[in-house]
């Protein structure tokens, strides 16, 4: 075997690996079944985008805490939320991570450090403070990650929590997951700056622009800020310019993107294809690695899938538990 | 031992004892502290009527001012609440809500259902509520019922110094997201209150008055209203039940309809504009499990359906009487 070249160990590699790829399954496959009508309710794939959720949660201890988007699936599985229980909740399921009650759009396992996708754009920000803050009073070194879209990047609550995190002196990492679209609008559009680093220097912070399809970029940009935070240096920014393979939600036509994107950069931008390249081609890990690691990723989907569609669904009796006033 | 003070001190006494008890207490707000990297002297307001003046001497890493961005700073004690922190935000007046209700209604209220059980939210916001300060339209409403309507908040709402203390403890104690209403008009307002820390529990409405021929309802400032009224009719010979319901979610309906059930005559007072109100939704419930008994039409005494105006002889009229209540119980023995 060649030397390493990378900032991770083999093992460490191959789980970045399996991480990327079990992401990369779960959302293929909740697309299919999405499109034979098996779940319900609204869906939102990040399929394409894997490489930010590993490069970022790779740097994380389970009791940091992230307040994911409505695209969170790619984020619950990156902080090590259970794929079976996260299956069989997208399929309404009562053994689902929340009960049947939440669907994909609130996946949460706060024991894990999730917060929870979010079904409103920008929410998460505010709520990452208050993680970030706790953890700042405790003064434990946690720390806490926002993600949000380039849509979600216009929201008050997220410019405010900019803010508040900057004086505040949170340790906190706002990570825009720029994928060019907020729902069908450009984000050339939609934003009214050049460059998010911009954005962050207004609110007196670093920012950092990486390709968020190659992982080394965002793994190596992620460390560093998530070091300075940890070490009480403050709140930071980081943008990782990504694709998305599929539309805003499942069901999308997608008529709004060019003749030929889908297929063009599925076939020549895919995060998973060049992390696979980059660390066979050093000889660190090899085809044969990557390849029971696939089998091992497929089964688990595969079981994923039909135990949700074996599961029982939620009873009249569900309705009217884990609220807090009952009438 | 009890002492008597008023409701602001109160309300300051139950935060100082809370954050003395429990150090993962926290209190935030615009100008809390006040003066926050500001020259002039430290604690510089204590609050925007000065309730929380001197918490920051006792309990200075408990307490810090926020920007003015109450999208964040209330998602942010949302946030700390659900990482085990017991946040007490203040919103200046219940009238900003809507720069801000997202964090409240979308993610505060719903993360234990949505997360099937396995989050806790325990975050408290204190907010102003009320007229009678000329305050106008914008800093004067009393818009408990919108909270009440969401599944996932408590709101409490006092009407004197002892309740207020009582149930601001409970509400820091609580385990879910309490809106507190603090009644701008009450904070000048004594009362005897317990030197030692206590609770007051949900749900449990306070039977001010035990009179047995009519049962009139309120909360907040129109339990004074209530009472002053009741008084009045009893020169007139009609002794009035009078129950404060301190809590309007959960709220206790059945103390109401027990009264109501031996009076056989209610009225309902509320300070919120009239539909789809505490005052609607108390004679709704009335109707619906009480209607034998009633002799009498319900009485619902509110607001108009106005804005609340500024200048004084408009916002009198606005704010219903204790006359207009006294009005209301002898209409029902019409």
């Amino acid at each position: 075997m060649n030397e390493n070249m990378f900032p991770l160990s083999r093992d460490e590699l191959l789980q970045v690996y399996q991480t990327m790829r079990t992401i990369r399954e779960f959302e293929e496959r909740v697309h299919v079944e999405f499109s034979r009508g098996d779940i319900p309710g609204f869906v939102h794939l990040y399929a394409g985008e894997e490489a930010s959720a590993a490069g970022i949660m790779t740097h994380l201890r389970q009791d940091d805490h992230i307040a994911s988007t409505h695209r969170g699936h790619g984020h619950c599985i990156a902080k090590g939320v259970d794929v079976k229980g996260m299956m069989a909740e997208i399929f309404g399921k009562k053994s689902g991570v929340c009960g049947g009650k939440g669907g994909s759009m609130h996946i949460a396992d706060l024991d894990k450090g999730m917060m929870g996708a979010n079904g409103i754009l920008g929410a998460g920000a505010p709520l990452a403070c208050g993680a970030a803050l706790a953890a700042k009073y405790r003064d434990n070194g946690d720390i806490a990650i926002s993600f949000v879209g380039d849509g979600a990047s216009n929201q008050g609550t997220f410019l405010e929590s900019l803010n508040l995190a900057s004086i505040w002196n949170l340790p906190v990492v706002f990570v825009v997951e720029n994928n060019g679209y907020a729902e069908s609008t450009s984000v050339d559009w939609a934003v009214a700056c050049d460059s998010y680093v911009d954005r962050a220097s207004g609110f007196g912070m670093p920012g950092v622009t990486v390709d968020g399809t190659d992982f080394f970029a965002v793994y190596e940009a992620a460390g560093e800020i998530i070091r300075r935070a940890r070490e009480g240096g403050g709140p930071s920014l980081l943008e990782c310019k990504m694709i998305r393979f599929f539309g805003h939600f499942e069901g999308d036509a997608q008529t709004y993107r060019a003749s030929g994107e889908v297929d063009d950069i599925r076939a020549n931008r895919d995060c998973l294809k060049s992390f696979s390249k980059t660390v066979t081609a050093s000889g660190v890990l090899s085809q044969a690695d990557l390849e029971a690691c696939d089998t091992d990723v497929l089964s688990l989907i595969e079981d994923a899938v039909s135990t949700a569609k074996a599961a029982e669904l939620p009873t009249e009796a569900d309705l009217l538990t884990d609220v807090y006033v009952n009438y | 031992m009890a002492r008597t003070i008023s409701f602001k001190e109160a309300i300051n006494e139950a935060l100082d004892q809370e954050m003395t008890r429990d150090p993962s207490v926290i209190v935030m707000g615009e100008d809390s502290i006040g003066g926050t990297g500001s020259p002039g002297e430290d604690d510089a307001w204590g609050g925007p009527m000065g309730v929380t003046k001197g918490l920051y001497g006792k309990h200075g890493n408990q307490i810090m001012d926020t920007p003015l961005s109450e999208s964040a700073y209330v998602g942010a004690a949302i946030g700390a609440a659900a990482c085990g922190m017991r946040p007490v935000a203040e919103l200046m007046f219940i009238d900003f809500m809507g720069v801000c209700f997202d964090q409240i209604y979308n993610q505060a209220a719903k993360f234990k259902y949505m997360f099937g059980g396995k989050a806790e939210t325990p975050v408290v916001i204190r907010t102003m509520v009320g007229a009678g300060i000329n305050a106008a339209a914008q800093h004067s409403q009393m818009l408990t019922a919108i909270f009440t309507h969401i599944p996932g908040l408590k709101v409490v709402c006092p009407s004197n110094p002892y309740d207020a203390k009582g149930l601001l403890i409970q509400s820091i104690r609580d385990n879910d997201p309490v809106i507190f209403c603090e009644h701008k008009s009450l904070y000048g307002v004594e009362g005897e209150v317990s030197e030692e820390s206590y609770v007051i529990p949900f749900a449990e409405a306070n039977v001010m008055r035990d009179g047995g021929d009519a049962t009139i309802v309120a909360y907040g400032m129109m339990v004074g209203k209530a009472m002053d009224a009741a008084k009045t009719l009893a020169k007139e010979g009609v002794e009035c039940d009078v129950i404060d319901l301190r809590t309007l979610s959960p709220i206790d309906m059945e103390t109401v309809l027990e009264s109501v059930e031996n009076t056989g005559r209610l009225v309902v007072v509320d300070e919120a504009n009239p539909r789809c109100s505490i005052a609607t939704d108390v004679s709704a419930q009335v109707a619906q499990q009480a209607f034998k008994s009633l002799k009498a039409q319900i009485e619902m005494v509110t607001a108009p359906h106005t804005p609340v105006p500024f200048t004084t002889t408009l916002e009198d009229l606005y704010i219903p009487s204790a006359e207009q209540v006294a009005d209301a119980v002898r209409k029902t023995f019409n």
